[in-house]
């Protein structure tokens, strides 16, 4: 089990040194230089201007070098002054000093942004806490409606009611969130009126049913049918099995039987589905926060793509993999843990 | 301004799209009548669900065939007077219909919906068949050979898979990234694999038989070259094939975003055949590696892989339609059915009709390879 862990961690690592590394090189392209440096500097400077810029601010420096000091193992350079040439911190909005320092994410340190100009972590940890708040309410929703019709849908297979829960999630899994979002958004907030078409409140006063319950809606939606169709699967297999049918021929009520003996094994396959499910909530924390409006995590990553923002854009990919890795780990960990199959040896 | 009413709308729509029902009528009715002997596809006919998925498909697929044919109004013609105007409205000079009315800048929303479905039928199963080839042919050999292959392409593959789909557009979609060669780079690399794997089919098979070998690997190197210089470079000797870089760079980051999907089915497909008796048998015979995987491997995990196809271009139009949403690639004028999404939804609390035809439509394609896929899983099982 150590062995495996230790194992897995590094892989981690490994992943996350190379995709950063990707990732730094995407982000260092020279069209996105360019385009950072003209909204960092003013729309009209001049190229002269544009390159001492980046010059200055250390864009210039070899690749690797960069990498380095972006890790932590090389002495990240003080920027210097346009005009003057003089030593002066990168950015004015955070706190970094004109000296030459090892400051990277070895040492704690995300680095600052450009597009939000304040220091990533400031900026970062509440978007992340309200993206927390958002994914907690989709999966307090998701998860139960999807095992629910999983259960009633695999638990008597191939009967009618079993046919239209099926064509339900089927439809489900084809309407991404921003099908589903529109659609609710004009049933809901337009015809009904129940629900207001944005989630900007939700950012300054709390989250509310009014304000709260179409970004969920929105996001539940598309993964739920996937999380059904494979508890489903799993439940149709466990009720053609051997000590079902024993269960049965005992005489037990067919609820007990559903309920004592298959669900524990037919809960197995849906956990690590579900486990699994999270890098894909990631893609559609991005859509739904964008188009409710709501500052969360999905929201500050499109900001900062959109302005070529490299230090967040980084910190960003180095959350949204540690989330999908270790996601990946607690699916196998926990798989191998609820299978007695698999803990037996 | 004049509308027509609810009644002549339905009519309208159903009049403006009586080709595309013919065509589905002749191709199920005919596939209907022998649907015993035509093996897979002919056993969809024996389910429902299937029924109603192969319906919907081919409903789209007509549509796109006949686009310029059947929608009534340019997808690009904007009409001022007819600005939001709602479905069923008369454009005065021409005296044609609006049959769902016109998005903000008076273009007519049903065109736009018929002309979009162009773009996805066009780029989903294309970009979703070379995403496979890849996946194929790095799978084959990571499930076969095991041991180091497996462990370097495998952990590739984790990485890609490890990327939030979205950030990797926001990186690889940009019109700063077309400034530079790496998505020429990156179409380089991917386009290689269809010659690589075709080569390989047919060198495996008939390797000692030169004189049939060698017209074989001629022709594909004479396609596969023509397909590679004319997309790659943008240069075709003949000027009929040839993708905007725009398309290119979604083509790319589509099947770069796919591949390893694959690449993980097929590698597990592998490990699970190889071990059965004909692969042995095959071994023992003294067949090469590559005929093994390519001609006895891969025949027998073709049910599986069918299903994921049919499932995965569904996703691949849902991640179009992400990329359209987002504003990645495609021109903002593009009647392609993420971008109209977008466009719609700017204005949703106001006016609903622009937004809601394309979104249903995106969502009845999907769900109509869905249930395709789900019906041809079920009939593969039968046997």
């Amino acid at each position: 089990m150590l062995s495996l862990l230790a194992n897995r961690f590094g892989a981690m690592l490994l992943t996350m040194l190379c995709l950063t590394l990707i990732v730094f090189f995407l982000v260092n392209l020279e069209p996105n230089l360019r385009k950072l440096s003209i909204s960092q500097t003013n729309m009209r400077a001049s190229d002269e201007m544009i390159e001492r810029w980046l010059q200055y601010n250390g864009y210039r420096e070899p690749f690797l070098e960069r990498y380095g000091q972006w890790l932590g193992v090389i002495k990240k350079q003080p920027a210097r002054d346009v005009e003057t040439g003089e030593p002066k911190p990168r950015f004015s909005f955070c706190d970094e000093p004109p000296v030459p320092v090892y400051s990277g994410i070895l040492q704690g340190n995300l680095g600052c942004s450009t597009m939000f100009r304040q220091p990533i972590v400031e900026r970062l940890l509440p978007a992340m806490q309200a993206t927390g708040i958002l994914m907690f309410w989709v999966m307090a929703t998701m998860v139960p409606a999807a095992l629910v019709i999983g259960i009633l849908a695999g638990m008597r297979e191939g009967t009618n009611t079993d046919r239209a829960l099926s064509v339900l999630s089927i439809t489900s899994t084809a309407t991404p969130e921003y099908v589903s979002g529109v659609v609710f958004t004009v049933i809901f907030a337009s015809w009904l009126g129940w629900m207001t078409g944005s989630a900007v409140t939700a950012t300054t006063q709390g989250p509310t049913f009014y304000n709260f319950a179409l970004p969920v809606m929105t996001m539940a939606i598309y993964g739920m049918g996937y999380i059904a169709r494979m508890t489903r699967a799993s439940m149709a297999e466990v009720m053609t099995s051997q000590y079902i049918r024993t269960a049965r021929l005992k005489g037990l009520k067919f609820h007990t039987v559903v309920i004592r003996h298959a669900l524990r094994n037919a809960l197995i396959a849906p956990f690590t589905v579900i486990m699994l499910q999270f890098p894909w909530l990631l893609t559609g924390v991005v859509i739904v926060e964008v188009m409710f409006r709501y500052q969360g995590f999905g929201w500050v990553l499109v900001e900062a793509a959109g302005n070529n923002d490299i230090d967040m854009l980084l910190s960003c990919s180095i959350v949204s993999v540690l989330v999908v890795l270790s996601t990946q780990m607690i699916s196998d960990i926990g798989y191998a843990y609820l299978n007695p199959r698999i803990r037996v040896r | 301004m004049e509308y027509v009413g609810a009644g002549q709308i339905v009519l309208g729509i159903f009049t403006q799209l009586i080709p595309v029902w013919v065509s589905i009528l002749v191709v199920m009715g005919l596939s209907w009548k022998f649907h015993k002997r035509l093996s897979l596809y002919g056993r969809i006919y024996e389910s429902p669900a299937g029924l109603i998925g192969l319906f919907i498909v081919f409903f789209w697929l007509f549509c796109a065939l006949y686009a310029d044919f059947i929608s009534p109004f340019s997808p690009l013609d904007q009409f001022a007077m007819l600005k939001n105007k709602g479905p069923g409205v008369i454009e005065p000079t021409s005296g044609l219909v609006q049959l769902l009315g016109g998005d903000k800048f008076g273009r007519d929303v049903f065109s736009r919906m018929i002309s979009g479905s162009q773009i996805v039928m066009v780029i989903a199963p294309a970009a979703t068949m070379f995403a496979f080839v890849v996946g194929i042919s790095l799978g084959l050999p990571a499930g076969y050979y095991r041991g180091k292959i497996d462990s370097v392409l495998s952990f590739l593959a984790n990485m890609v898979l490890a990327f939030p789909v979205i950030l990797l557009f926001y990186l690889l979609v940009t019109p700063g990234i077309r400034e530079t060669a790496l998505p020429q780079a990156m179409a380089g690399v991917f386009f290689i694999f269809p010659i690589l794997f075709f080569g390989m089919l047919f060198y495996s098979r008939f390797r000692e038989r030169p004189q049939n070998l060698i017209w074989q690997l001629g022709l594909v190197l004479l396609i596969g070259g023509w397909v590679y210089v004319s997309l790659v470079f943008d240069a075709d000797p003949f000027g009929v094939l040839s993708l905007e870089s725009n398309e290119l760079n979604i083509f790319v980051a589509v099947v770069f975003a796919s591949s390893p999907g694959v690449f993980r089915i097929v590698r597990g497909l592998t490990m699970d055949i190889a071990t059965r008796d004909y692969v042995a048998a095959a071994q023992t015979r003294g067949e090469i590696p590559f005929y093994v995987m390519l001609w006895e491997i891969l025949p027998n995990a073709r049910g599986p892989l069918i299903v994921d196809a049919c499932l995965r271009i569904g996703y691949t139009t849902i991640l179009l339609g992400t990329l359209g949403y987002f504003g990645l690639g495609l021109v903002p004028e593009s009647p392609d059915w993420g971008t109209t999404i977008k466009e719609g939804s700017r204005l949703l609390r106001l006016y609903y009709h622009p937004a809601l035809p394309p979104a249903f439509a995106l969502m009845s394609f999907v769900l109509g390879l869905n249930l395709l896929a789900d019906a041809l899983r079920e009939q593969s099982l039968k046997d």
